[in-house]
């Protein structure tokens, strides 16, 4: 006992040496780097359109227009505070996860267009991980892409080409997997309109 | 599972057989140093730093401390921490460096949230956005990610060297190897890694939240754009083994994982210090064939469980297909179970970073472990269940593994018909009594608190069914094994998950590294015996097998009804 | 037995190793095992079971599940009772067993030491009181210092040392040899045994040993059971069983809240049953036997341990010190050869070596003697009125003065060439290279030299007296080298003469012209570099060394200050017997090991045995877990506990007999048990548990 009351002083100066190495040195020279040599990165890779803030390129949004390109269930949390990251964690068994996904079946088929025996592509039904995934699978974009181009009387062929052109592959060709940002594809698709 | 998915699998397992191995050298040479006698790689640019700190602290660095000084050492930073931060968190609301005006924890948060990070757990029963200001992730979260891995590699380096010198009592000064791990190895390598992540779209900044009027106008939604010192967390997140993130979807967030390379490099960043401290025992020891063992036992157990866990996911949920849904693998989608799971990370890609997370002591997450498939849940469940020596936390998974390394040494040891011996040290009653509280105390609180809880009522926040009790597992094991990582369904931020989490955190964390310095002590007090053709032989393939079959089986045989009634029986039911 | 000398004293005969009846006969013998079942019985005492903790859960569930099965006698169904009756009852035999093998153990080392106690008859002693009368006393009544008579034809009373007197004794009670040992008062051999008789002469013995507490009654102390106390590593592992069995206790103990929450609760005697079979019953129930039977082999042998620490460390002993002389070598030297110097044929040495040898009552003289009648025919001079001179540690030589006048010496080589130097004659040139030779070939030389009256010494020659290494040596220490065990050789020859013999016999090492002195420090010098060291010795200048060393055996033809201060006394006082020593120490811990893996690898089949079967109704899923395919769930649980209890009897045999012993290296060694007691342990009640379901079933036990 009284070993551990011995060390408590050099515990408390530690302590407090160390929290500020750590928690404000480090912090703080790292922010000055990231800002200075990565300051669209370290902002939150922060899109505009015309001037204004509409987003980042990394975070999902919601897009319900038949004109816009659709992403993932999300399983966000808006609070008077902030909007909480999150997923549904629902269980693979849980019947509120089998009910949601009809629903989000019946619906995604209704949408688009889609007879009822067409299987919907997974990362259309299921909520993502962080309620702010923005990519969809390139099968969700072009069974989508039907919809899409009729809301905006556009070739069908030209909705697919810029589908393509969106794609985020794997990086160095074996990481992660392939997907289409879809704040950058409905900008482009806006882009378009605008120039005709 | 895709070609690519497997070659992912196995840049991962390259970068770390390039990696490891210098940084394990560096280590040993860090650790081996005496302080003023040898020099210590790095002298000249980190001594005058780590003398600035001894001076501060008015200790005399050259002293050596025996085990139960250096217990007492470390119990005591640990309490100061507790309580260092659980004034902080208490007192957010009134701090300042809180853009998005968080308030301060409640009393029975604070103290959960306290031991949480203290303990290296990083048990998360808050949401990032709404409950921890910027200031409190910098200078309280952050700072305890750097220094409870430190904690955990110092404590491993006093267990090595109890096995590695003799006739003496001295185990090193735990401030000296504190403050050195944090100089010379976690500071770097934090730095480094923190800016990299930022050139790859991990936010570093210190405002607040923005909030931006979506593109799709008609869905008339905000978005609010958060903000935060997230890199620099994050890099001591990963390298620490730690788990806790800055936002609530941990490394499912694009801000604090944005693609698959930052994906990759986390994966690699929680396993690298870890195996390097194999390493460095390696070296300290003078035998590698040792540490190739340990590694061995480790990389296996690892292998299999991260297999486990991405093919079962991959193969997705069978009762989504008959609802009409694709889950095939193509072109044109990667397919398998992706609810909870982030499309550029896949379902394959959820268990490449499940089995590592669950294995060290990390608990990071990049997809929701409670929406897994019972088989993908039960993966990562189990690893836990091993007690955290796969490769377990940086420090304390070495140390895990060298116990039931002196277990199996036991049993095994008997049957060549000697007194048992590991690397000349005999194991003995003493001993005996240390390793068995050791190996109680995981069990103890696991299953001790589980079946508590499903008792009561108060504590019935799971969902119904055997996932329930997967779920109350889970947690538990997680607290238990301060892993960090939860089956997030379950609402654990109740008063009794709280509290109970936050005991089995305490029990898991010191009921284990005490006895293990004991240990220490006991046997760097013996003399060595010299290895001769009657020695049981420690460096083979086949006692890489003993061992890895003593962890599973005890393991095993500890959890299995209760696995049966979990897991097993939500996959049969599938 | 003294190593210092060219000579090594009147050294016995080799003495015979007593082989007894082979282990297994007594194992099934009647009267054995049936007072073992009425001890069975008398152990089930909580008191006593307490001491294990293992086993003494198994009791605790046993009287739970007897007292549930009465409470539901009443209103349960037939098929119901059956069940509980029969768990109920086979736990009590898993009891009784772990009991029965404990009480065979014991009941066995009771056997043999009361075959050695037997040799201790009460007799009358005749003490001599301070004032020289004689008081006739019963040997139960002896105190330590009492002073006994014992004459011609009488039992010794007890344990003790001749203080008087020199006599012959017939120890065959305890050695079995029936050839008369001479013992004496003073030097090395005064030691004798109580219940050895005396055939010669008269001596006067002191009481060393209360009787009840004489070697043989502390060896007799650490078998029986109620005193028994724990080996270190006996507590070690007992230790690692009891933590084993709590964390088993908290799996099934926590099983009833999870499965109450799966919709499927558990009866109480299905989870005593459950637990019953975890914890580590096999090694629990046979962990005292194994130490007992271990103790017991070594009684076998005739050696007597004075602490089960000391079995266990001759297990881990990594080097041996093995005299020469009787232990290495045959240790009576035999004349080979006889060598002249220039100009001096072999004829003539040999008689001078007759000559000198005529009163030598040694083995070697007398070879000297038979080799010079025979080998050369010649007569045996007149030995009238010779002056025998004797043999000295100052002179090392010894020889004959006639009545002619002349003079005839042998000894040492450097003894004799002092000598010769000393009287001012002339050593030839080639003397020095035959002793070389002669050294290099690891035999002793001894130089011959005469003096004729009115003329100078002249060295004549040199007698080659060959020291045989026993047979099979060189296998022995080749069995030692594999098991990781260093043999060190010591002698008092010169080290050539050493060397030449330790190459032969093929030892590590040798230390020659050894002094006690030197001997300690080898100890003490091995022990610092964290070996660990045994030795044999008798004499009382062993005495430091045997304390020393951590296996000390003392031959009981040694002092009592030897006896004293090793931890082992070989009565066949037989020095290469420290290698069966080691060898019995590593079967114990062997046996130990062997048993626990087999244990633990056990539970893996009795949890797919039984988690299926308790679940089968509710959750029929788990079905898929039951792998072999057992009958019903009641069959299947009751299958595992009669399998639990079977194999505490079947493995009693290879507890009590000890794992078959090879001498391997521990990486060969490991990789087989593993095999046979890990792969094995796993396998075997898969197939036993199913055979045994089969049979239930037959027997239409459902």
């Amino acid at each position: 006992m009284r070993a551990f009351v011995r060390q408590l002083r050099p515990a408390l100066l530690v302590f407090v040496a160390l929290t500020a190495i750590c928690g404000v040195v480090y912090p703080l020279v790292v922010t000055a780097i990231g800002q200075t040599a990565f300051h669209y990165r370290a902002n939150g890779s922060l899109v505009r359109r015309n001037g204004a803030l509409v987003g980042s390129e990394l975070l999902g949004q919601t897009f319900t227009a038949p004109g816009y390109f659709h992403g993932r269930p999300s399983a966000l949390t808006d609070t008077p505070i902030a909007q909480v990251s999150g997923a549904s964690n629902l269980g693979p068994t849980s019947d509120e996860l089998a009910a949601a996904v009809r629903q989000r079946v019946t619906a995604y088929r209704a949408e688009n267009g889609l007879p009822a025996t067409q299987l919907v592509p997974v990362d259309a039904v299921t909520a993502s991980g962080s309620g702010l995934d923005p990519h969809i699978s390139v099968a969700n974009a072009r069974l989508q892409a039907g919809r899409v181009a009729t809301a905006r009387g556009l070739p069908v062929d030209q909705v697919m080409a810029l589908i393509a052109h969106h794609v985020d592959g794997r990086m160095l060709g074996v990481l992660g997997e392939p997907g289409v940002n879809v704040l950058r594809l409905n900008l482009a698709l806006d882009a378009l309109r605008s120039n005709q | 599972m895709s070609w690519q998915a497997i070659l992912q699998a196995g840049a991962l397992a390259l970068a770390l057989f390039i990696t490891v191995p210098p940084l394990g050298n560096y280590l040993a040479a860090v650790y081996g140093a005496r302080h003023g006698v040898d020099r210590a790689p790095g002298e000249r640019v980190f001594g005058p730093v780590e003398r600035l700190v001894y001076r501060t602290m008015r200790i005399d660095p050259r002293r050596e401390q025996r085990w139960t000084a250096y217990a007492a050492s470390m119990l005591a930073f640990s309490m100061v921490s507790v309580l260092g931060l659980y004034l902080l968190v208490r007192l957010q609301g009134s701090l300042p460096g809180n853009p998005g005006h968080r308030p301060s924890m409640s009393p029975a948060g604070a103290f959960n949230t306290a031991i949480s990070f203290v303990t290296n757990t990083n048990w998360q029963w808050y949401a990032g956005e709404v409950s921890a200001s910027h200031l409190i992730q910098m200078l309280g979260l952050a700072v305890q990610n750097v220094v409870s891995a430190a904690a955990g590699m110092a404590v491993a380096v006093a267990l090595i060297r109890g096995v590695v010198r003799a006739g003496t009592n001295q185990l090193g000064n735990f401030w000296v190897d504190l403050v050195r791990t944090v100089v010379r190895v976690l500071l770097p390598l934090c730095l480094v890694f923190s800016v990299v992540l930022v050139s790859q779209g991990v936010v570093q900044n210190l405002r607040g939240d923005r909030v931006v009027a979506t593109l799709d106008s008609g869905a008339s939604t905000t978005q609010h754009i958060p903000g935060g010192p997230v890199a620099s967390q994050e890099a001591p997140k990963m390298l620490g083994t730690n788990g806790g993130g800055f936002y609530n979807a941990n490394s499912a967030h694009p801000f604090e994982n944005p693609n698959p390379l930052t994906n990759l490099l986390e994966i690699w960043a929680l396993l690298l210090i870890p195996f390097a401290m194999v390493g460095a025992f390696g070296r300290l020891v003078g035998d590698r064939r040792q540490a190739k063992v340990l590694a061995l036992v480790m990389a296996g157990i690892l292998v299999l469980i991260t297999s486990l866990a991405s093919f079962a996911e991959q193969s997705g949920n069978p009762r989504l297909n008959a609802l009409g849904v694709d889950q095939s693998m193509s072109i044109q989608q990667s397919g398998g179970n992706l609810e909870g799971k982030e499309v550029r990370i896949g379902a394959a890609g959820c268990g490449l970073f499940a089995g590592p997370t669950t294995g060290t002591s990390t608990g990071a997450v990049n997809c929701a472990h409670d929406s897994m498939t019972p088989l993908g849940g039960l993966a990562p469940m189990v690893h836990m269940m091993f007690g955290e020596i796969s490769p377990g936390g940086v420090g304390v998974g070495l140390m895990g593994l060298l116990i039931y390394a002196l277990l199996a040494v036991f049993i095994a040891g008997l049957m060549v018909g000697r007194t048992p011996e590991y690397l000349g040290k005999r194991i003995q009653a003493a001993e005996m009594k240390l390793l068995t509280l050791y190996i109680l105390a995981m069990p103890l609180a696991l299953l001790g608190f589980a079946a508590t809880a499903v008792v009561l009522r108060s504590a019935h926040t799971y969902q119904a069914g055997p996932h329930g009790l997967s779920e109350v597992l889970y947690n538990y094991a997680s607290a238990a094994n301060n892993n960090g990582s939860a089956f997030g369904g379950q609402n654990t931020a109740t008063t009794w998950y709280m509290s109970t989490q936050g005991v089995a955190m305490l029990i898991g964390r010191f009921f284990t590294i005490v006895p293990a310095l004991a240990i220490g002590g006991s046997l760097a007090a013996k003399p060595k015996v010299p290895v001769t053709a009657g020695t049981m032989p420690t460096n083979t393939a086949l006692f890489a097998g003993l061992l890895a079959g003593v962890a599973v089986i005890v393991a095993g045989l500890t959890f299995f009804p209760a696995l049966a009634l979990g897991p097993i029986l939500e996959h049969l039911k599938l | 037995m003294s190593t210092t000398t060219a000579f090594p004293g009147s050294a016995e005969r080799p003495p015979k190793v007593r082989t007894k009846a082979p282990a297994t006969s007594t194992l099934f013998d009647r009267d054995v095992l049936r007072s073992a079942v009425a001890g069975s019985v008398r152990k089930l005492d909580p008191r006593q079971m307490v001491r294990n903790p293992v086993m003494f859960i198994v009791e605790v569930g046993s009287a739970l599940t007897t007292v549930l099965f009465l409470r539901h006698l009443r209103h349960g169904t037939l098929q119901e009772n059956l069940f509980g009756g029969l768990v109920a009852g086979w736990l009590w035999f898993t009891v009784l067993f772990a009991n029965l093998a404990e009480a065979v153990a014991e009941g066995r080392g009771k056997a043999q030491a009361d075959t050695l106690r037997k040799t201790r008859a009460d007799t009358v002693a005749r003490v001599r009181q301070a004032d020289g009368s004689i008081v006739e006393t019963p040997s139960s009544a002896l105190a330590v210092g009492d002073r006994c008579v014992v004459a011609a034809g009488e039992v010794i009373p007890g344990d003790g040392d001749i203080v008087e007197g020199i006599a012959t004794v017939d120890e065959s009670a305890i050695t079995g040899e029936s050839a008369p040992v001479v013992r004496e008062s003073g030097g090395d051999r005064s030691a004798v045994t109580g219940g050895t008789r005396v055939l010669s002469d008269e001596i006067v013995v002191r009481i060393s040993a209360k009787p009840g507490e004489t070697f043989l009654d502390r060896m007799i102390a650490l078998v029986e059971g109620a005193n028994r106390q724990k080996t270190p590593n006996e507590i070690a592992l007992s230790i690692l069983l009891a933590g084993l069995t709590i964390v088993f206790l908290l799996a099934v103990a926590t099983l009833q809240p999870f499965a109450t929450m799966s919709g499927a609760p558990q009866n109480i005697i299905v989870l005593v049953a459950l637990l019953v079979c975890l914890i580590p019953t096999t090694i629990g129930g046979l962990l005292s036997s194994i130490g007992i039977a271990g103790m017991d082999r070594l009684v076998q042998r005739n050696v007597l341990a004075m602490s089960g620490r000391a079995v266990e460390a001759a297990g881990d002993v990594t080097t041996l010190l093995l005299d020469k002389t009787g232990t290495i070598t045959y240790g009576s030297r035999q004349a080979a050869e006889f060598i002249g110097v220039h100009a001096v044929n072999p004829g003539q040495v040999a008689e001078a070596a007759l000559a000198s040898s005529l009163a030598d009552e040694t083995p070697e003289g007398r070879s000297i003697v038979e080799l010079a009648l025979q080998g050369f025919g010649l007569a045996a001079p007149c030995a009238d009125g010779a002056e025998l001179v004797p043999f000295t540690a100052q002179t090392r030589m010894s020889g004959m003065d006639f009545a002619t006048g002349r003079q005839v010496r042998k000894g040492a080589a450097d003894s004799v060439r002092r000598f010769l130097e000393a009287q001012g004659a002339h050593v030839p040139r080639e003397l020095a290279p035959i002793v070389e030779e002669v050294s290099k070939d690891g035999a002793t030389p001894l130089v011959v030299i005469d003096r004729v009256p009115g003329e100078a010494w002249r060295a004549l020659g040199v007698i080659r007296l060959k020291d045989t290494v026993k047979l099979g040596m060189r296998e022995r220490f080749d069995h030692l080298r594999t098991m990781g065990i260093r043999t060190v050789m010591i002698t008092g020859d010169n080290p050539l003469t050493a060397a030449a013999i330790a190459a032969e016999a093929g030892v590590d090492d040798f230390l020659a012209e050894a002094t006690p002195e030197d001997k300690m420090a080898l100890i003490k010098r091995e022990q610092a570099g964290g070996n660990l060291v045994a030795m044999t010795g008798d004499g009382t200048n062993d005495a430091p060394a045997l304390a020393q060393a951590d296996v000390g055996v003392a031959m009981n033809t040694g002092t009592q200050a030897a006896k004293e201060a090793g931890n082992m006394i070989d009565l066949d006082s037989n020095p290469t017997k420290l290698i069966e020593i080691v060898e019995v120490g590593k079967q114990l811990l062997m046996t130990r090991g062997s048993l626990t893996t087999f244990s633990i690898a056990n539970d893996l089949a009795k949890y797919f045995a039984i988690i299926p079967a308790m679940f089968a109704v509710a959750l029929p899923q788990l079905a898929a877990l039951n792998v072999m395919q057992l009958g019903s769930p009641r069959s299947a649980i009751l299958s595992a506990v009669i399998f639990n209890a079977l194999v505490i009897v079947a493995l009693v045999p290879l507890a009590l007999r000890g794992v078959k012993f090879r001498a391997e290296s521990a990486a060969s060694v490991l990789r087989r048990n593993l095999l046979i007691y890990g792969v094995g342990g796993v396998i075997t009640p898969f197939v036993g548990i199913k055979l045994i379901d089969l049979a239930l079933s037959a027997l239409g036990i459902k």
